[in-house]
């Protein structure tokens, strides 16, 4: 029953890496928004 | 119009004859080599039976540790006299100035495999049980394949910041089958274990691969500088 | 285009949910491994979408060194920063599995080692993307995607005979494959194809959106800023 904690682990660490990546995504994708918005002034 | 065989060898011969009289990469290139040689000694205990069956690895890394630095200013000169503007215009192919330096490097690399690998059999007692005329071969194809990619590699850093890191961190991964196929073929010659004349095939393979990509992409990668 | 982007989210997101629910309820437990096995539902089509997104980098770089189009530039930068994101995944879940399965946490077997070289060279290229100043960034980089694709049938043959000299335990294959575990498997190879391609669009539109606001920042500086 131990392994299952590795099924658990596997599974989190996956979209733990693609929400920190999406995270970030949205992130730069906001900072953009933000100086086209200045540019545009 | 020289052929472009002649400009290959008159660079390299500029280059070579550069390189004798200043002697100073040479020097201490030479002594870097015998620190990293008495460096693995004192780390990997040439004693320990286990040490003679990775002997084989330990050399390897130490030569590319070696070829690393040598490459790092394969186009300094070049650079700092400007000599890569005057390439670009001239009618030159540009694949006989890439052979020229991968020339050069190889001969200077071989140069201090020659002075490394017998410090490493006195210091690691190492005898030959296999054949070992086949030793001539593995040290010229893998040298080849670390000299051709890392001459290339050392064109393409040459714009980028912490160009001497973006050397080996683009030239290693590249590396891994020659860098396998060497210690392996060295590996089993040393211990008389196999044939080795599988990573030898693959190491010319690499190298035909890689000679033929280098040759083939260093015009595109010299105008776009 | 801008209202398919959301639709298609949606649906691989619904994809995503069905395909774990199909991986940890509906499939059954595998006999030998147990209820570890399922890591497989994630690994494998992970696997699969970075190997997609890279052989997509190569021919995006392909298409940019012959015609110099700088979306497919674009796209190149955007396919290999999701795959290399994949290709973690892969390598993180791998010895995940491998450690409860097999006792160890690596091995050095020829999908696992393939897959972590293609991940250092990808890894190496997005460091030369960053670090390189010149405006031949591009060139630079596609030419080193050609490097890379020409290294890969190389390392995976030397690895495959390494391994035959010296036989290790295979990671990532191997069990059981029951009807409703194909199933399981093939909705999430869908799921996660999908979701590779909405996050690759993502990035592709983003570096886009970066260009045009790099090359308004020029012009406006060029032009000198109003007051």
């Amino acid at each position: 029953m131990n392994s299952i904690k590795f099924l658990y682990a596997a599974y989190i660490a996956t979209w733990l890496i693609h929400a920190v990546y999406l995270g970030s995504l949205v992130r730069r994708y906001s900072r953009l928004r933000q100086q086209m918005k200045e540019l545009d002034k | 119009m020289s052929s472009p065989w002649s400009i290959t060898l008159a660079t390299l011969t500029k280059d070579i004859r550069l390189e004798w009289r200043s002697k100073d990469a040479l020097n201490s290139m030479l002594f870097f080599s015998l620190l990293v040689v008495i460096i693995f000694s004192f780390s990997f205990d040439p004693n320990a039976e286990e040490s003679r069956e990775i002997a084989g690895g330990l050399i390897w890394v130490a030569f590319l540790f070696a070829a690393v630095v040598a490459l790092n200013q394969t186009w300094a000169r070049e650079l700092r006299n400007q000599v890569l503007d005057a390439y670009r215009v001239s009618p030159a192919p540009p694949n006989s100035l890439f052979l020229a330096k991968a020339l050069g490097n190889f001969v200077f690399v071989i140069i201090l495999e020659c002075v490394m690998t017998p410090l490493f059999v006195v210091f690691y007692n190492l005898r030959v049980l296999g054949p070992a005329w086949q030793l001539i071969p593995v040290g010229l194809l893998g040298t080849w394949a670390l000299v051709v990619n890392g001459t290339f590699f050392a064109a393409v850093s040459l714009r980028t910041r912490s160009r001497e890191i973006m050397l080996p961190l683009l030239l290693f991964p590249i590396s891994i089958p020659a860098v396998q196929s060497m210690v392996e073929a060295t590996r089993i010659i040393l211990a008389g274990d196999g044939n080795a004349r599988f990573w030898i095939v693959l190491l010319l393979t690499y190298d035909v691969v890689f000679t033929t990509a280098s040759l083939a992409l260093f015009g595109t990668i010299l105008h776009a500088e | 285009m801008k209202r398919l982007f959301p639709i298609l989210a949606l649906l691989t997101a619904v994809l995503l949910i069905y395909g774990l629910y199909q991986a940890l309820v509906v499939a059954p437990t595998e006999r030998t491994m147990g209820d570890v096995q399922r890591i497989f539902y994630y690994h494998v089509p992970s696997a699969w979408t970075a190997f997609c997104l890279f052989f997509t980098n190569l021919l995006a770089s392909l298409v940019y060194l012959v015609w110099k189009n700088s979306k497919a530039d674009a796209l190149a930068v955007a396919s290999a920063e999701v795959g290399v994101i994949f290709c973690t995944i892969v390598l993180v879940t791998g010895p995940i599995w491998a450690r409860p399965v097999w006792g160890i946490w690596w091995t050095w077997d020829v999908r696992l080692t393939t897959t972590l070289v293609l991940w250092l060279i990808y890894v190496s290229y997005l460091v030369l993307r960053r670090f390189s100043d010149s405006a031949q960034t591009p060139v630079l980089a596609a030419v080193l995607a050609i490097f890379g694709a020409l290294d890969v049938p190389l390392v995976y043959f030397s690895i495959w005979f390494f391994r035959t000299q010296h036989p290790q335990p295979v990671i990532g294959g191997g069990g059981s494959l029951d009807p409703r575990m194909l199933h399981a498997f093939l909705i999430n190879l869908l799921a996660f194809s999908c979701f590779g391609a909405m996050v690759c669009w993502a990035r592709y539109r983003l570096e886009r959106l970066h260009r045009e606001v790099e090359e308004a920042q020029a012009l406006e500086s060029l032009l000198g800023a109003p007051q």
